[in-house]
């Protein structure tokens, strides 16, 4: 007893200084990708927005300025409205920052839904192989299949359809979205946890007599952490597109609610008269999505340099 | 290589049954199912929603409908749509042409700049050209395509921007004849703006795939030794490199299919183009359970049609892969 302890605590001194050191690296790594640095400062600034949005915001998101507006949009910078208002007669800007905590939202809870779907079912499917692991691979294969905008419109308009369409809340678009888009992550959770359930220490730690649940999820999970956090960033910009979309086409997020998407749902009719309420959501949706992706894209190569 | 294509074909076989009842059960899942359109009609009772039931074999278990429905697909027979009156099968026969020729369109467009602009960055990587496509490439894949489509509105139909030689680009909403009449040039003009729409997320994407396959072939032996032999430089990219390049490109074109369908009903909708995805909201927003069953059937078979072209065309242009 007395000899072994010192040679752990030694072990495991040595192999803190390995992951610090490991830590260390990527943390370089990571920020020698300036753009990446950049992605994540604008993202942090859009997450603050989002949090803050109703002590930043100057009016209420559906407040109509019945006082300036005469049945036409007011232009930005007319009483008081920064960026105008919307063909309603509501605060753009207001609108936006309200509309930055939806999709934002949207966006981080549909992906987490996918992201621990899709790890626990990859992660299922890689660990054991033969019948679970072609009966898991079959179902991605068929959900893969079927386009994946047409499948979630049919979805938002069954929930439409179903009771009405203010049934389609935050909740509801969050649930769709998440049910269907884990997929990806678990082909890339499978081929990972295929090649590492080989190793020795997933040998060894059945050796020793773990349940297969405390291997997959505290020996081998972590070493598949890499790829799933790169998947889950570039998710979030996608799903911000998605949403945004669904909403566009009026089976997303419902107004009065704004979200990006939906505040451009009427802009093409008024483009003419307001060109700003067509140009300022979508720009809010581009940054943030140019900000995720070069985020993940910097994160991949600090992360994982052999992966593409 | 023929009992390969064989067997790849037959193994689809059961995915797209799949598939199908995947969708078919989703969409029983509605409210009323297909009578979904009547159950809002006040001249409609409910004994007559009891008759329809039973004369459309509705009130069958839930499998005998989908044998029912899988029995009539196999002669060709999709159904009626419940919003238009008339066979499914007829309604999107109707409108592929008009979709085959945006993706169509769109596809070449991508493929050709996609690819040019990957050659072009992976000849010299990190010069200015170079920077430039990147940039490009992460701002095509971050664009959200129905903003796009409406900055283009915004530019040349609101504004009006001209082109060089005073040449207008129209929309497509705008004055386009449907009759043979007016002939091709009046066809393409009004493709532009859908198709450059459709074509940004792909040429994004593809030119970024295309750089970093390019980069990899450059630095192989190969490529090293065909210099050595002193065969010019253009020479061995074009013709050493880029046949090896274009390899894997073949499978991330082939994935691109769901997402240029996507992709397509989008652009539709949004510049009142006469396609099967604009069949496809209208069809969403009546709820017309045959023509969504046809139309998810149909853009699903041809997304595992193309992945199986892929798979075959793969193994035949790359002979290190095995036909197991």
């Amino acid at each position: 007893m007395t000899t072994t302890l010192p040679t752990a605590q030694i072990l495991s001194d040595e192999l803190e200084k390995e992951y610090e050191l490991r830590r260390h690296v990527t943390w370089r790594r990571f920020r020698r990708h300036k753009l990446a640095l950049a992605g994540a400062v604008v993202f942090g600034i859009m997450l603050l927005v989002a949090i803050l949005a109703n002590f930043i915001a100057p009016w209420d998101p559906n407040y109509i300025d019945q006082a300036h507006w005469t049945g036409y949009p007011l232009a930005p910078g007319v009483a008081g409205h920064i960026l105008g208002t919307d063909e309603n007669g509501r605060d753009l800007l207001s609108r936006l920052i309200f509309g930055a905590r939806i999709s934002l939202t949207v966006a981080i809870f549909a992906v987490t839904m996918e992201i621990v779907l899709g790890t626990i079912l990859g992660a299922i499917a890689g660990f054991y192989g033969k019948v679970v692991d072609f009966t898991i691979m079959r179902i991605t294969d068929v959900v893969l299949s079927i386009p994946l905008l047409p499948l979630l419109l049919v979805l938002t308009a069954i929930v439409a359809q179903t009771s009405n369409k203010a049934a389609l809340n935050f909740a509801s678009i969050v649930l769709i979205i998440g049910f269907v888009s884990w997929p990806p992550v678990a082909r890339i959770v499978r081929a990972v946890f295929l090649s590492l359930r080989e190793r020795e220490y997933a040998e060894a730690a059945r050796a020793i007599g773990n349940r297969d649940a405390r291997i997959i999820f505290r020996h081998l999970l972590p070493n598949a952490m890499a790829p799933i956090i790169v998947q889950a960033t570039l998710e979030v910009a996608n799903v911000i597109i998605l949403e945004s979309t669904l909403s566009f086409l009026g089976f997303g997020i419902q107004p009065p609610t704004a979200s990006w998407g939906n505040m451009l749902a009427n802009a093409q009719a008024n483009m003419a008269i307001a060109p700003w309420a067509a140009v300022f959501p979508g720009l809010c949706i581009l940054v943030t999505v140019l900000a995720i992706n070069y985020l993940g894209d910097g994160l991949r190569d600090a992360l994982d340099p052999n992966m593409r | 290589m023929l009992t390969y294509v064989i067997r790849r074909t037959l193994l689809n076989v059961p995915l797209l049954i799949l598939i199908s009842m995947v969708i078919f059960i989703i969409l029983s899942n509605a409210p009323g199912g297909p009578l979904a359109p009547y159950l809002q009609n006040p001249h409609i009772t409910q004994a007559d929603i009891e008759r329809l039931k039973h004369n459309l074999g509705l009130d069958q278990p839930l499998p005998i409908q989908y044998l029912h429905w899988l029995g009539k697909v196999l002669t060709g027979d999709l159904g009626y749509s419940t919003s238009n009156s008339e066979s499914v099968m007829h309604a999107i026969l109707d409108r592929l042409p008009a979709t085959l020729e945006l993706m169509g369109s769109a596809f070449i467009f991508s493929l050709a700049i996609g690819v040019t602009f990957g050659i072009l960055s992976a000849l010299r990587p990190y010069s200015w050209l170079d920077y430039v496509v990147t940039t490009f490439a992460f701002f095509g894949q971050s664009m959200p395509v129905f903003w796009f489509a409406l900055m283009l509105q915004l530019a040349f139909a609101v504004y009006g921007i001209p082109l060089p030689d005073g040449y207008k680009i129209q929309l497509p909403s705008a004055s386009m004849c449907s009759t043979d009449a007016c002939g091709l040039g009046d066809r393409i003009e009004h493709l532009i703006l859908p198709t450059v729409v459709l074509s940004l997320l792909f040429i994004a994407t593809w030119s970024r795939f295309m750089r970093s396959s390019m980069l990899e072939v450059v630095s192989t032996d190969y490529m090293r030794t065909a210099r050595a032999k002193g065969l010019a430089r253009a020479t061995v990219v074009l013709k050493h490199g880029l046949k090896n390049a274009l390899i894997p490109l073949v499978t991330v074109v082939a994935l691109g299919l769901p997402s240029l369908v996507a992709g397509a009903v989008v652009t539709e909708t949004i510049f009142a183009w006469p396609g099967m995805g604009r069949l496809f909201i209208n069809a969403l927003t009546q709820f017309d359970f045959a023509l969504l069953m046809g139309y998810l059937m149909l853009v699903s078979f041809l997304v595992v049609l193309f992945n199986l072209i892929a798979d075959i065309a793969y193994a035949w242009l790359d002979p290190r892969v095995k036909y197991s």
